[in-house]
């Protein structure tokens, strides 16, 4: 309960700032940006954000559930070191080496995010899989379980709830470099951000990055509640 | 029945885990796989439901080699518990006992009612079939474990160190209740454990082995006193007499009421019909019915009736006992005599300190004759 409490101050707040920001109309010699920018620039942060996720999860989640499958343990190590580099270099790095690569434009944009996002879903993947105790995959297949009852019936209701989690992780990350995405040729609410970068008008850069924390925060909280809903009772009791 | 005939199993790297295996389970027979850890009774015990794959020999069971069968079909029909338990989180304690019964395609109340029929017989309440695994102490798990296994009432039984994993005080009482439900349900079972009382105590026959191979197939009793080898001697160790003392029941070497007393009657009347020899401090007493009720000790006891005197009246206990059992609740109640009852608590003999060491002297000298 407290927990909402503080999400949805912390929500008002950022309300409050974009709505002070938006009403002011003009900051020194520049225009702040109108209600109907901030709506196409967050409608097109958000369009990026969900694609790059969505793809990232197609990729990620067979990916790092691969790797724990008996045949494919050899490569565990590539996979995941892989994901793991993607992650290291500095997500500005990773954009602007996609530039070159693929021109100016949305794909440019699409193609950086989803390999910065991938590691948290590979990773979570693989260890949703690993971390099931391995008595209880001992016991199902003593008992008579095929392969594919043991992946329905026990590794999926028990590996759910942590591969939401890295799909949460990687969607919140995508919302903050997704404002990096206008360098390449994409759009987003970092066209808002930046020009207040460029201006170098503090409030102009917050009309861009509160809608964006509060882009975070929704999504983030919007995936909580699926995860706790994709949870079974039985895991989610303490004692 | 299971029949293994020379079975080996040599590993991919060239390891010879078990090696010319050969040894028969009989109906209704619990055979303990016994050995120290590594020695290959693990995966013998795998090899019968196929977790691990024969090198040579073959495994019959109810006549039926093993690899005619698919191996989820095989599964399916042999009970299988392991000393993690492993039970599925995400189930509920019914649905977990269940699993076997629904993968074998029976309909869901005759499901429901054997879950809830086992519940009764591993003597967890009815209301727990709807609780989660994480809800149960580590002694409710493994009985549900054993429940499980015997969800969709197989004849065989597997078990891996079933009650490994629990405090000594819950293994005790999960071995006698398990033993006691043997008893009616007569599965045939093979039941792996390092822990030669454990041994002793549930098996029927115990095969000990030792790198891989067989040493000694035999009834715990020749195990502990016809070891075959000196590996096996010195496995049992130099207390097998006081081991051989779970071998042996009260009933069998107590002895004789010679006197017993009817609480209803006065001190001075019972004094007055005994011998002086007779008058002793520990007779017991008894109601009309039989049952027992406590021991006088007529040397002390001064007017009233018999009854106003009883004293230790605890100290009894059923004629099943077993010797070393009985020798701990001796000990522990500083009492060197033991009334021993029937099922319905009436007096049946004595068990004084003196009959437990006769026994382990007969058990020794027994064994120094061979």
């Amino acid at each position: 309960m407290s927990r909402k409490v503080v999400i949805l101050t912390f929500l008002a707040v950022l309300l409050a700032i974009t709505v002070w920001v938006t009403g002011k109309g003009k900051i020194g010699v520049y225009t702040t940006f109108s209600w109907e920018q901030i709506m196409v620039c967050s409608w097109q942060h958000l369009k990026m954000v969900v694609v790059a996720v969505v793809i990232g999860t197609l990729i990620g989640v067979p990916l790092g559930v691969l790797v724990t499958r008996p045949g494919f343990t050899g490569l565990t190590i590539p996979v995941i070191g892989g994901a793991n580099i993607g992650q290291t270099i500095p997500s500005l790095a990773v954009i602007a080496i996609m530039a070159p690569i693929l021109g100016f434009g949305f794909q440019s944009a699409i193609v950086a995010l989803v390999i910065y996002g991938l590691l948290p879903i590979v990773r979570n993947s693989y260890t949703s899989i690993k971390n099931i105790d391995p008595a209880i995959i001992e016991a199902a297949k003593g008992m008579g379980m095929s392969r594919g009852q043991i992946a329905r019936r026990i590794e999926l209701p028990l590996a759910r709830p942590v591969i939401m989690t890295g799909i949460r992780v990687s969607t919140v990350i995508s919302v903050g470099t997704a404002e990096l995405a206008v360098l390449v040729g994409g759009a987003g609410l970092g066209k808002i951000t930046l020009t207040g970068v460029f201006a170098r008008e503090t409030l102009i850069i917050l009309q861009g990055a509160a809608p964006t924390a509060a882009m975070a925060i929704i999504l983030g909280y919007i995936l909580e509640t699926v995860e706790d809903w994709m949870t079974p009772r039985g895991v989610k009791i303490e004692r | 029945m299971i029949e293994l005939e020379n079975v080996s199993k040599i590993f991919q790297d060239g390891t010879v885990a078990v090696q010319d295996v050969s040894f028969q389970v009989e109906e209704g027979e619990l055979c303990v796989l016994l050995g120290p850890s590594g020695c290959g009774k693990t995966t013998t015990m795998k090899m019968i439901n196929r977790l691990v794959s024969i090198s040579k020999g073959r495994i019959l069971v109810n006549g039926m080699d093993i690899y005619d069968f698919q191996d989820t079909e095989l599964r399916r029909q042999i009970g299988y518990a392991i000393q993690e338990v492993g039970l599925f989180p995400h189930m509920t304690v019914g649905e977990n006992i269940e699993v076997v019964p629904e993968l074998r395609g029976w309909a869901k109340n005759k499901r429901r009612d054997r879950a809830a029929m086992l519940l009764e017989m591993v003597k967890l309440p009815p209301e727990f079939i709807d609780r989660y695994p994480k809800e149960l102490s580590g002694g409710q798990r493994q009985r549900i474990g054993v429940a499980r296994a015997l969800g969709a009432d197989p004849e065989v039984l597997l078990m891996d160190e079933p009650f490994g994993a629990i405090d000594p005080i819950t293994r005790v009482d999960l071995q006698n209740e398990f033993l006691k439900i043997q008893q009616d349900i007569r599965k045939t079972i093979v039941f792996v454990t390092h822990d030669i009382y454990e041994a002793i105590k549930m098996g029927d026959k115990i095969a000990l082995m030792n790198r891989g191979e067989l040493v000694q197939f035999d009834t715990p009793f020749n195990i502990l006193f016809q070891p075959s080898d000196s590996f096996v001697s010195s496995f049992v160790g130099r207390d097998r007499a006081l081991k051989g003392l779970q071998l042996i029941k009260g009933k069998e070497v107590m002895r004789e009421v010679e006197l017993s007393i009817g609480a209803s009657e006065t001190v001075e009347e019972l004094k007055g019909r005994l011998s002086p020899d007779q008058i002793r401090d520990e007779l017991p007493v008894v109601g009309k019915d039989g049952k027992f009720l406590g021991f006088i000790d007529l040397n002390k006891a001064q007017g009233g009736k018999v009854q106003d005197h009883l004293t230790h009246t605890e100290a009894a206990s059923n004629m099943d006992i077993v010797l070393d059992e009985a020798l701990s609740v001796m000990l522990s109640g500083e009492r060197n005599v033991l009334a021993l009852l029937d099922h319905e608590s009436r007096l049946q003999g004595l068990l004084a300190f003196s009959d437990i060491q006769r026994a382990l002297s007969e058990a020794d000298q027994w064994r120094d004759s061979l």
